[in-house]
């Protein structure tokens, strides 16, 4: 047991005098391994931020909110089939909002894409959504200053707003937006209410940070020919396992105010945010599997130019190990050697790819939340030496069973 | 005591189809403390003789008992072992570590036969003293003269107490007045009850012997007491001083 340790502490000798009397071999070696390290190590966080992003982001849409809409957003009705169906209109919200019962809260909503002026600032592509003060009951937000518009200003269509946490940011820098006026089209609004942040920002138009909430009624005077687009209908179920039963009544409501008869197809969809959790993990899985073939390749690549190099090392030193033979090494002390030289090379190129990888996430950290766990580190330090002890292998069990007398003899 | 028995050995060697005996049958019997000197013609066999007197290599056919123990049957790592612990082998061209310093040079055999560190470096730095290299501990062979060298190797030799001394040509890459220096160091290692067998094609390297075999062809031509043995002990030691 003292002889292994013995035998161990020389084989690392060994293996960083030959490292560090090739250098730069050693050193063009290991890119290989350093972009698999870094590419596994990048991908993991990377992953790891998106998700928290995106779980952050969902949870402000609820898990148990419908939207009715005419659009499917995730299925596989055909585009000219739904392009046939008629838009969803007021009247038909009104219909069916008396045909259900289970619903805890429903509003319609429009969004339009304007542009709003706050004295001679102005931000571009704002989405104004229009909906009742039923709305705030379908939604979780929180709020920062101010309230909800409420039922009278909804009704009467009054130039209300409340704001994003990010609009309001960029409109009124200072904080102190409450109580003045945006400008829409020309058209003043009073702003009743800010957001707190919702750090939805996974969720893109969704995100609630960058968008207006104003009376339905101004929307559809000012932005929106209620002819020309359809409405969404947000039906808030009491609670999430009452979600299917309230989308199977609000199915057949809404068939009921369409007039179908028992042989048509919905003319309309039903969406969930599911489907925006299951096409982001379809999309997260092509990442994975991107990353994970990238790493795979560099790695396999990183493996056989270390292979390749200590063969040549074996080659360079087949007298040397001839000399280490006929004073008592055993083949399993040369093994050992060379394993460890091949694990060193490896574990220099892993950390030299995780100090990258922890730079490049403190560069991606500028636009997506990641940091750099301590589970990188083993997952680098693993990776590198399992691959270290793989491909020395061949060239150590060669060195391992080399002749002393013609090791010896080898100029 | 019988250290070394060996009785009909043959160790043949296969280059495609033809097959060259470079020891056709060879039986020889070396005791304790015994002072050989094994001579012969370039090629006729004695660098396999001696490997396989020092267990690098195994014989074809024959057998071979060292110290009782049959080697000629033994795995890698026994033979290891042996190398190890029991013979101490010199060669022509010194085969010392060259990014190694003396020191580590004569650890090296201590190393795996697992004696700690301390141990090792005391015996390491004795064994340097004991051939007169006290002051070059931490030189490395490239810092060293050709005879320096050679005793680094001897010093290596010597380190781990073997039962054996096995040199083969150990002053065929020096010049005569060192190579007589080497030959005396090998006479003082003797004289301490040492048994050593030395290789070499130069008569007067021979004389110090108290036995020589001669080789021809892979066979043993001669095997006869030295009588006129040389013993320049005293006149070595006035030299190195
Ligand atoms: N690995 C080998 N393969 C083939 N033939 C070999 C091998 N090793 C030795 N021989 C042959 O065996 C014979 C004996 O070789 P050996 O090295 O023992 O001679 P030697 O007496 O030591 O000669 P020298 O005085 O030149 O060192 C030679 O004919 C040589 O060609
Ligand atoms: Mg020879």
């Amino acid at each position: 047991m003292l002889t292994f340790l013995y035998e161990l502490k020389e084989g690392l000798i060994i293996a960083l005098n030959s490292i560090r009397a090739n250098k730069i071999r050693t050193f063009l070696t290991t890119l290989g391994i350093v972009i698999g390290v870094t590419s596994v190590v990048l991908m993991s966080t990377a992953i790891k931020g998106i998700d928290g992003a995106f779980q952050r982001g969902i949870s402000s849409m609820g898990s148990d909110v419908l939207y009715v809409d005419r659009w499917a957003w995730f299925s596989n009705v055909e585009w000219w089939k739904m392009r046939k169906r008629s838009n969803i209109t007021m009247a038909e919200y009104e219909k069916f909002k008396n045909a259900v019962k289970l619903p805890a809260a429903i509003a319609p909503t429009i969004w339009s894409n304007e542009t709003i002026k706050v004295g001679e600032k102005s931000v571009e592509n704002v989405f104004i959504s229009g909906s009742t003060s039923d709305f705030q009951y379908t939604t979780n937000f929180n709020y920062s200053q101010g309230r909800f518009y409420n039922d009278i200003e909804s009704r009467s269509s009054r130039y209300v707003a409340v704001l994003g946490f990010e609009v309001a940011n960029n409109l009124f820098p200072r904080g102190d937006g409450l109580g003045k006026y945006i400008k829409v089209s020309g058209i003043e609004y009073k702003v009743i209410g800010i957001l707190a942040e919702q750090g939805s920002f996974m969720l893109g138009n969704f995100n609630p940070d960058k968008r207006v909430y104003v009376p339905i009624g101004t929307v559809f005077k000012h932005f929106v020919n209620t002819n020309f687009r359809s409405i969404t209908i947000e039906v808030k179920a009491h609670n999430t396992g009452m979600v299917q039963d309230t989308k199977i009544e609000a199915i057949g409501a809404m068939r009921k105010v369409r007039g179908l008869s028992y042989s048509d197809e919905d003319d309309f969809s039903i969406n969930q945010q599911e489907g925006l959790t299951q096409s982001y993990d379809s999309t997260v899985g092509v990442i994975q599997i991107a990353g994970l073939f990238i790493t795979g390749l560099s790695l396999f690549v990183g493996a056989i130019g270390i292979m390749n190099i200590m063969f040549v090392s074996v080659k360079e030193r087949t007298k040397e190990i001839g000399i280490r033979k006929a004073i008592g090494a055993k083949r399993r002390t040369i093994l050992m050697q060379f394993l460890l030289e091949s694990s060193i090379i490896c574990l220099i190129g892993g950390l030299l790819g995780l100090l990258i990888a922890v730079l490049m996430s403190m560069l991606i950290n500028q636009w997506l939340p990641t940091s750099v766990q301590y589970d990188a580190f083993i997952i680098a330090v693993t990776i590198s030496l399992l691959t270290g002890i793989i491909a020395g292998f061949a060239p150590a069990f060669q060195a391992a069973k080399l002749d002393p007398v013609e090791a010896l003899r080898y100029e | 005591m019988n250290i070394i028995t060996i009785e009909n050995i043959k160790k043949v060697y296969k280059i495609g189809t033809q097959e060259i005996f470079a020891l056709r049958d060879v039986s020889l019997n070396i005791d304790e403390n015994e002072y050989v000197a094994i001579m012969g013609p370039s090629g006729s066999g004695k660098s396999t003789l001696m490997n396989m007197l020092g267990c690098l290599d195994t014989p074809s056919y024959g057998r071979y008992e060292f110290k009782g123990v049959n080697v000629s049957k033994m795995t890698d790592n026994e033979l290891a072992r042996i190398r190890n612990k029991e013979i101490g082998f010199v060669f022509q061209t010194f085969n010392l570590l060259s990014r190694s310093d003396s020191l580590h040079n004569v650890e090296l055999p201590l190393i795996y036969a697992g004696l700690s560190s301390g141990e090792r470096k005391e015996r390491a730095r004795k064994a340097l003293e004991s051939v007169g290299l006290g002051d070059r501990i931490h030189h490395k062979p490239n810092e060293l003269s050709g005879g320096q060298r050679q005793r680094v190797a001897i010093a290596r030799a010597l380190v781990t107490k073997p039962a054996i001394i096995l040199a083969d040509e150990p002053t065929g890459n020096l010049d005569s007045k060192t190579g007589e220096e080497i030959m005396a160091l090998f006479n003082e290692i003797h004289s301490q009850g040492n048994t050593v067998i030395v290789v070499t094609h130069e008569e007067y390297i021979a004389k110090h012997a108290k036995r020589v075999i001669r080789i021809k062809d892979g066979l043993i031509e001669s095997d006869a007491i030295n009588e006129e043995r040389i013993i320049p002990l005293a006149e070595s030691k006035l030299n190195s001083i």
